[in-house]
């Protein structure tokens, strides 16, 4: 009985729980209330991939109406591995964010941070679970608003005008998606992807549909930061609380991925508008960009935050190159990396956040003589940066080993160089930080082991170590994420 | 034809272009909002518009009428401008805060406190 409902469920659960928070207020009660709801919603979307693995796509429509009048929920292979991703941050940064949102949110104000991250998870398990073009520009801005209003809790008042600017550019971002999927509708009729994806071979050529194309992947590039969309970010992710950062890294942009890669690969893949359009190349090129603007930029950085964050951008660089490549190879390589890059930036900003706790600064030269004052978490950074390097053994490896096999399938030998190239650059920026942290001996503070609390370690642990798990055993990971990428290069003719 | 009949697409591509422009050319954060909101009526027009169908009337069943126009863009739009409200309304709220903790919202002076800090 309540198998039947899981997709809905898996959207309605925290969207309830949100306004209960709100009458609770008290923070450990929000906080015990989120935790458990995010872990349901962990059991939930295991459960559904369980399912979609054994029998197929679920299609749950809502209300009894059917689509393309309703609006239906469709789990696929895709969807159900994205709601994976981001359910199981979710529920391993609930128990990490207590004492961590205590140290550096209001008191006052950690019952609104908790409704927020749930109203933010909701949206993003919405854009993800939806099978209507403009159901998914509602949970856009349901998740989108949650995580302005995340990023302006920070004590830090940088943070507020992050978040500003986040808002200005993310709004943009969506009213351009909507446009688009309003000229689809002018054209087809339809708002159901499924039925978009049938309809729109026969009016492709027009001016309309191509119009619409442009306005839906500049504001999806908007949302999930492509080169030279990604202002937003490095400032909202440095000065917003640890937590949130850990999350909105490890989730957001992965998920407008997710909905770029549904327009472009599910929508317009009826008529494989990557090769008919041509604009693989200009993607493949914006990629490569962002790949070394980030990690150059990267390297320049005195907050590791923002270090991390441009890092993101140039990670953001290797999953659009993966799924320019227009190939099974190329899509697989871009989704396992971004299970990757959730797993691993996700418990990178998990250790700045315990450093952030213990001595209240993410600046470089705060670091040193970290290695001896906390040397467990320091530790976690090592791994996690070695894998973000791509070093064999750990996940990085295994995705970008997928990226360059995809690419020399393709024949493009000299872009494979680059993305070797461009991982040296990662060697540079996070050996800085094991330099001051290792070597360098601190000026005045004391050298005594201090390590972060447990409930934040593990935490961090859990995620660096599944970076490692999954490093060792790629292939779990390769074959949901070849499966998906299958499924939607059949669509493609 | 060509001209007159795609007038409204004039105008909504006048609004959202000049909405735009606003966003990126003001430095005052409340006139970016501002030009945020007409960027985003722009878009409510231009759904309401592809609703019209010529001849038709609301789609009330009714006897003698045949022709209706398409509610469906309309009910959408309805929810834009919520979504369109709460994020002007976060948008203040935030400019509220900038005032409190800069003491002026102009983009170029925040930028120079954030730079001398």
């Amino acid at each position: 009985m309540i198998e039947a409902h899981l997709p809905i469920l898996q959207v309605i659960i925290p969207l309830l729980a949100a306004p209960i928070c709100v009458f609770l207020r008290h923070p450990v009660a929000t906080w015990a209330l989120t935790t458990v709801v995010s872990w349901i919603c962990l059991a939930i979307s295991i459960w559904l991939l369980q399912q979609v693995q054994a029998g197929g796509e679920i299609i749950y429509e809502i209300g009894g109406w059917a689509a393309p009048w309703g609006i239906e929920y469709r789990v696929d292979m895709l969807s159900a591995w994205v709601l994976v991703i981001v359910t199981s941050i979710g529920a391993v940064v609930m128990p990490y964010a207590k004492l961590s949102a205590e140290k550096e949110i209001d008191r006052d104000r950690l019952y609104i941070f908790y409704t927020m991250m749930l109203l933010c998870e909701t949206g993003l398990l919405g854009i993800t679970i939806t099978g209507d073009a403009f159901n998914l520009f509602v949970f856009l801005e349901i998740s989108s608003l949650a995580s302005y209003v995340l990023i302006s809790l920070s004590q830090d008042r940088r943070g507020l005008t992050a978040a500003y600017r986040y808002l200005i550019m993310g709004t943009v971002g969506a009213t351009f998606y909507i446009i688009g999927v309003g000229l689809m509708y002018m054209m087809t009729g339809s708002l159901n992807i499924a039925d978009l994806a049938k309809l729109i071979p026969d009016v492709a050529a027009t001016r309309t549909i191509q119009a619409a194309l442009a306005f839906l992947t500049v504001g999806l590039a908007l949302k999930l930061a492509l080169f030279p969309l990604h202002f937003w970010l490095p400032n909202a992710y440095a000065f917003a609380p640890s937590v949130v950062t850990v999350f909105l890294a490890a989730t957001a942009t992965k998920v407008a991925v997710y909905a770029f890669v549904r327009i472009i690969f599910t929508v317009f893949g009826g008529i494989n508008i990557l090769q008919s359009l041509q604009i693989q190349d200009l993607l493949a090129a914006l990629a490569i960009v962002a790949m070394f603007a980030g990690s150059a930029v990267a390297i320049y950085q005195t907050n590791i935050k923002r270090m991390l964050a441009y890092s993101s951008l140039a990670q953001i660089g290797y999953i659009i190159l993966g799924l320019s490549l227009n190939s099974v190879g190329g899509i697989s390589a871009g989704l396992v990396h971004l299970f990757n890059h959730a797993l691993m930036k996700g418990g990178l900003f998990m250790v700045m956040g315990c450093v952030v706790y213990k001595i209240g600064s993410a600046k470089l030269d705060d670091m040193a003589g970290l290695g001896k004052r906390m040397p467990v978490t320091m530790a976690a950074f090592v791994l996690g940066g070695l894998s973000l390097i791509g070093v064999p053994l750990t996940v990085g490896f295994v995705s970008k080993w997928a990226l360059l096999q995809a690419v020399l399938d393709k024949g493009w030998w000299p872009v494979a160089l680059l993305i070797v190239i461009s991982s040296l650059l990662a060697v540079v920026y996070v050996w800085r930080v094991v330099e001051v942290a290792y070597f360098k001996v601190p000026s005045t503070a004391a050298m005594e082991k201090d390590e972060a609390p447990f409930s934040m370690v593990l935490p961090t642990f859990i995620l660096i170590s599944a970076a490692i798990y999954f490093g060792l055993d790629g292939t779990t990971a390769l074959d949901i994420a070849g499966d998906a990428a299958a499924t939607l290069v059949r669509g493609l003719k | 034809m060509e001209f007159s009949g795609l007038f409204v697409y004039w105008i909504i591509v006048a609004l959202m272009m000049s909405g735009l422009y606003i966003v990126i050319a003001q430095n005052n954060l409340v006139k970016k909002i501002v030009g945020l909101n007409v960027f985003q009526v722009s878009v409510f027009l231009l759904y309401i518009t592809m609703g019209k169908v010529t001849g038709g009337t609301a789609p009330i069943l009714a006897d003698n009428i045949t022709v209706y126009s398409n509610p469906l863009p309309h009910v959408l739009i309805l929810t834009a401008i919520v979504v369109g409200v709460a994020t002007t309304s976060l948008g203040l709220a935030l400019v509220v805060r900038i005032h409190e903790a800069y003491g002026t919202i102009e983009d170029d002076e925040i930028l120079e406190q954030d730079d001398d800090a």
